[in-house]
């Protein structure tokens, strides 16, 4: 084969890759949605689920989930805007420096039961939480603080030098500068990269197993932060691996479809605004 | 004499406010300061905390015991997690055969042959694969994959090594795509025009050129497509069968670390050996993605999270 044929053979091999990547993303989705848009219905999405019988819902672990992702992303937004602020308009290099980007690029490669077991340990042992949905909320905070903090800090150094030197020339603090001219500029970048966290929590399972328990609160909508904090995907495992009820799969299907939407719409939807937005700030 | 007294009220009151505004900056650069200090205490209290726990395990069996038998039966007290640990590096091992070739093949088609109006549509699709939660992942897994290779291959079960590996495969598909396009859209065009002009064709000046001077990157993303699927957990725990014996074959049932860890976490008391042999199979896979990461710094490329 001369060097021309190879060439074009490997065009058409790198097209097929990269087709098949993409619809094999497709297919999965689109299988998710196939099996489970049947099963969802008012009665399965807001009912209360069942250890034994059939037709459980799972309005309580729908309402965890959205709970728990709620409280852990309010207690990591401040910090990881900090700690991004931090990194891209104060830091100098040094030793401390390192030391926390290292910190920051350790935490996010973490594995998530490694976290989980944390938690465990110091909330729910040290602490005496026990198995509930601030002892979970709280260790998905580890999980959401690396992603934020890099998105917050790579938001923050795309906003040019020139609109820092035109404030600070006017006589506005630094932080002034900070909170009025560069936060609204990086906000658009900011919300998409909370946006993606919040998808990524919302999924999350090997976390929250040893930490909001696979129980859930007898009553429908419970904001007690102390009941159990069974979420969606902790009840799709459970269900898969200890499950006795008969129709499990039929859950599972709902689950799975219902995890696929809130992401879909986590990236879609809200990204989309985030876009037109920033185009219009863009413009004036 | 009035407007005197008027104008230096008004100073000293524009003071005041300079003044406290001042203060104000002082506090914002101490809050930032502190935020940022605590992700250095949050992984150093993980360290410590997971690993005192962990290490307690020793006072009671031997660490040659742990690390080198594959005996384990913690109900007649013999702790070997040396299938585990094999059981982990396979799967990670069958996992990045299967994926990275085809992700660095998507991450060539992405930055250098793929027109415009395809890359705005695979962009989103990669975080799309990322956010995918991992417990879909397994159940799509578990109804599809598992009797898809009963089938086809006539085994017993289906569970094992390849189901786990192949979904691990399409787990770490997203990281080794993103980071190796980054890493192959930054390279130099000087250098590639150097080459086409040449004489080369562009298959050749890919090979040849693009994708040596694009290595580091293709590495990092390797390593952390490595760490991801060292420490994935649900997928690989309702696809490999959970066995706590050596993988033998494509098809065996086995067990990796992060799996053994959720099957038996919830049955066993907290402080008592086994649990804390759990808990120091979860300091060494901290260890071992921690050792990653100073891997990919070693390679000196863009910083990840």
């Amino acid at each position: 084969m001369d060097t021309r044929m190879q060439n074009q053979a490997a065009v058409v091999v790198l097209w097929l890759a990269g087709l098949s990547i993409l619809g094999l993303l497709a297919v999965f989705l689109g299988y998710v949605l196939y099996r489970g848009l049947p099963v969802l219905s008012l009665d399965f999405v807001l009912g209360k689920s069942s250890d034994i019988l059939a037709g459980g819902g799972v309005g309580a672990q729908l309402f965890n989930s959205f709970y728990m992702l709620a409280l852990s992303l309010g207690l990591s937004i401040p910090v990881a805007l900090g700690a991004g602020l931090y990194l891209a308009e104060y830091a100098k290099e040094t030793k401390l420096t390192k030391c926390i980007r290292l910190s920051v690029e350790s935490l996010a490669t973490v594995p998530s039961i490694v976290l989980g077991l944390f938690g465990m340990i110091l909330f729910v042992n040290v602490l005496g939480l026990g198995f509930s949905i601030l002892g979970g909320a709280l260790t998905l905070v580890l999980l959401n603080l690396p992603l934020l903090v890099r998105v917050t800090e790579e938001a923050i150094r795309t906003v040019p030098k020139s609109y820092r030197e035109a404030s600070l020339a006017l006589g506005a603090t630094k932080l002034q500068t900070i909170t009025r001219v560069i936060l609204p500029k990086a906000l658009s970048g900011i919300l998409t990269g909370i946006t993606l966290t919040a998808g990524r929590a919302l999924g999350e399972t090997a976390i929250l197993i040893f930490t909001a328990g696979t129980t859930v609160s007898r009553h429908r909508f419970d904001f007690d932060v102390m009941a159990g904090g069974e979420t969606l995907a902790v009840h799709l495992w459970y269900l898969m691996s200890t499950g006795l009820v008969p129709d499990r799969e039929r859950i599972a299907d709902g689950i799975g479809a219902l995890l696929v939407l809130a992401i879909l719409v986590c990236n879609i939807l809200l990204m989309v605004p985030v876009k037109i937005w920033g185009k219009q700030r863009g413009r004036q | 004499m009035e407007q005197a007294a008027a104008s230096q009220m008004a100073a000293k009151k524009n003071d005041k406010g300079h003044r406290r505004r001042l203060f104000y900056d002082t506090c914002g650069r101490w809050f930032f300061g502190a935020a940022a200090c605590v992700m250095s205490i949050v992984i150093f209290a993980i360290i410590f905390l997971v690993g005192k726990q962990g290490l307690q395990t020793f006072a009671e069996v031997s660490p040659l015991e742990f690390f080198f038998s594959g005996q384990w039966d913690p109900l007649s007290g013999k702790y070997g997690a040396l299938f585990f640990i094999l059981g982990s590096f396979l799967s990670t091992a069958l996992a990045i055969l299967i994926g990275a070739p085809l992700g660095l093949m998507g991450a060539i088609f992405l930055a250098k042959v793929a027109p415009t109006w395809l890359q705005h549509v695979m962009r989103p699709a990669i975080d799309l694969y990322t956010a995918i939660p991992s417990v879909v992942y397994g159940y799509v897994g578990l109804v599809v994959l598992v009797p898809w290779l009963r089938e086809t291959f006539g085994q017993a079960t289906g569970f094992g090594l390849l189901a786990a590996s192949l979904i691990l495969a399409v787990m770490i598909l997203p990281t080794i795509l993103s980071i190796s396009t980054d890493a192959l859209q930054a390279v130099d065009p000087s250098l590639e025009e150097a080459s086409l002009a040449l004489g080369a064709t562009w298959w050749q000046t890919v090979q040849h050129v693009v994708l040596p001077a694009a290595a580091p990157g293709i590495l990092t993303a390797v390593v952390l497509a490595m760490a991801r699927a060292i420490g994935e957990t649900m997928a690989v725990q309702m696809l490999i069968g959970n066995t706590p014996q050596l993988a033998v074959s494509l098809f065996s049932p086995t067990a990796t670390l992060t799996s053994n860890i959720v099957v038996e976490m919830g049955n066993t008391p907290f402080g008592s050996v086994w649990g804390n042999a759990l808990f120091l199979m979860a300091f060494v896979l901290l260890l071992l993605s921690l050792a990653m990461i100073l891997l990919v710094r070693r390679f000196g490329q863009r910083r990840f999270a």
